[in-house]
């Protein structure tokens, strides 16, 4: 037995947390640059704005109905999310954190009354951090995920599933009528694993609801479409094809690519901006313990004004797998100085690591070259230390520039919230 | 510079037996340490001020409202979520939406949050009103230079 434990509307939960007049009022968090919704709250959902619409689609709101837009703040929700998976934790033996806001919990062994502990674990989430969450609990995890989906929908929308499933949803306690019941009300688009195209075609094929795809004979299932959506038939029939993954597998590939808070026109600009990404992105490269054989470097104009377009990306071979941050920025910057064209209105650029291999295995090599600082983990060690202690960007390479937030190419989040957890001069503040 | 981690190095195969050296934890060298045998942990403030990590906020104080309880402007509150509100406790609660610190008044199913100074009136919540506790001060810290 599976359970989904969920944050409800969780960057703008996390939010109200500490900005508690929110408590109430549509509210919406903006992606990055404040380019679109993230996260809205239930009244910001109920004003009809949609999940990645467009701000300026909806900004007349703000003066309209009172809805407050706030930039993203992920320093914030990372620590939230690591306090409640912590807490989540707490329901089963094994535990697969999924998502900032999503994690699957093994229920196998678990004694007892899984509703009443599933509520135990929420009520514990809402009041110790002050995260509202759904459960779902299911026999695979296909189908935990359509509970919390159930439990989240019913609290949200009564009438549209039994009052019952609102907030916890446990198929494990369901009999067969209740659970086909409840398959019957749910959109087939909703299963998890079918995704947009898979649900069209479905429906053109007469299969609408989850209980048209339950009763699907998985042979058809792989004939007709794929391996994948065979294993979903079968985990919505109760049969375990997919396990807990509690170690994920490291990623192939490590990108750090932004879009620029104002056009970028000038090589040096541009150079700071990618020698930042490169950076970031060696970062992540270290914490998975990986190397990397091959930098990609790209920049673009933005393809929704008008102007003369601009699209290069260029990979460069590293000198030998790595995870030296400046051997990395010196790649990503040579890159980025040969596709450099002048006169245009750059939107965005990122740097991609590829050919990642893991840094246990070593090409030993003759040190016929006068390399300096070859072995430099040692240095990159501190520069992590120190950058996880005092604050990302402490300890950066020249080129990323000196002016901080100032830089023309920074993210825009004028409307970010402070880092109310993690920084101790942003701690809240309570009136005496 | 010496590393504790060396290079893997080829192993030669070999049927014999090898004799290694024992390496012990401890290497002594000059005089041993008296103190060895009373090693404990240092004192940590974390396992002093927080007890449940995952529920522990802190809160930066605005006023004076709060001075007779030994709470001053600029002091760091301590925060527990996990506690459940008791007469008598200083408490973070939520009024007109903003955090106000105060003692929490429970008695006979009445809740009044009182000041810690002549000056400022009680709170009481108004008819239909509720004022909700956020979580309880276990500590409040004063630094004077860092």
């Amino acid at each position: 037995m599976f359970a989904l434990v969920d944050g409800n509307n969780f960057y703008v939960s996390c939010e109200r947390v500490f900005r508690p007049s929110l408590q109430g009022r549509p509210v919406v968090v903006l992606s990055n640059n404040d380019g679109c919704a993230i996260s809205r709250s239930d009244e910001a959902k109920a004003l009809g704005i949609k999940m990645a619409q467009p701000h300026f689609e909806f900004r007349h709101l703000e003066d309209q109905a009172g809805l407050v837009s706030l930039s993203a703040n992920f320093t914030l929700y990372g620590d939230m999310s690591d306090r409640m998976m912590t807490l989540a934790a707490g329901m089963g033996a094994e535990q697969e954190i999924y998502s900032i806001d999503e994690s699957f919990i093994d229920l196998s062994g678990i004694p007892g009354d899984l509703r009443g502990r599933a509520r135990a674990v929420r009520e514990r989430i809402l009041r110790w951090i002050g995260i509202p969450c759904c459960v779902g609990i299911g026999p695979t995890k296909t189908l935990a995920k359509l509970a919390n989906h159930i439990a989240k929908v019913a609290e949200r929308k009564p009438g549209t599933y039994p009052e019952l499933q609102a907030q916890i949803c446990d198929f494990s306690t369901l009999g067969p009528e209740e659970m086909e019941a409840l398959l019957a009300s749910t959109d087939v688009g909703e299963i998890w694993g079918v995704g947009r195209r898979i649900g069209e075609q479905l429906r053109e094929g007469g299969i609408t609801t989850a209980l048209d795809l339950a009763r699907l004979d998985p042979a058809t299932a792989r004939r007709r479409w794929s391996v994948v959506l065979e294993r979903t038939v079968r985990e919505l029939q109760g049969l375990p094809c997919i396990d807990l993954d509690d170690a994920p597998a490291p990623k192939k590939e490590i990108a750090c690519t932004r879009s620029f808070g104002h056009p970028v026109r000038e090589l040096p600009q541009l150079i700071e901006a990618v020698s930042e990404f490169a950076g970031r992105a060696a970062e992540k490269l270290r914490r998975q313990g990986s190397l990397a054989g091959l930098v990609l470097v790209f920049a673009h104009t933005s393809p929704f004004r008008p102007g003369p377009r601009f699209a290069k990306s260029l990979t460069v071979p590293l000198r030998r797998p790595t995870c030296d941050t400046a051997a990395i920025t010196q790649a990503a910057v040579l890159g980025l100085k040969c596709l450099f064209e002048p006169g245009f209105d750059l939107a965005k650029a990122g740097v991609m690591l590829l050919e990642l291999s893991s840094g246990s295995v070593l090409q030993g090599e003759l040190d016929l070259e006068d390399e300096a600082g070859r072995e430099r983990s040692k240095l990159m060690q501190a520069l992590d230390v120190v950058n996880d202690r005092y604050g990302k960007g402490t300890l950066r390479v020249a080129s990323t520039g000196n002016g901080g937030d100032k830089r023309e190419w920074t993210m825009r989040q004028g409307r970010r919230t402070p880092h109310y957890t993690t920084d101790l001069r942003q701690v809240p503040v309570a009136r005496a | 510079m010496n590393s504790i981690l060396a290079q893997p190095a080829p192993e030669p195969l070999s049927t014999e037996c090898l004799m290694l050296p024992i390496a012990d934890a401890t290497v002594h060298a000059g005089f041993p340490s008296p103190a060895e045998d009373f090693l404990v942990k240092r004192i940590d403030l974390n396992t002093v001020l927080v007890t449940h990590p995952q529920a522990t906020f802190m809160l930066r104080v605005a006023g004076d409202s709060m001075r007779d309880t030994g709470i001053d402007n600029g002091d760091l509150l301590v925060v527990n979520r996990a506690l459940k509100p008791r007469h008598g406790q200083i408490v973070v609660a939520v009024v007109d939406g903003d955090f106000a610190v105060k003692q929490l008044y429970l008695r006979a199913g009445r809740l009044k949050l009182k000041a810690g100074n002549p000056t400022y009136p009680e709170i009481t919540p108004s008819e239909g009103q509720t004022i909700e506790i956020w979580g309880v001060v276990t500590s409040c810290i004063k630094q004077f230079s860092t």
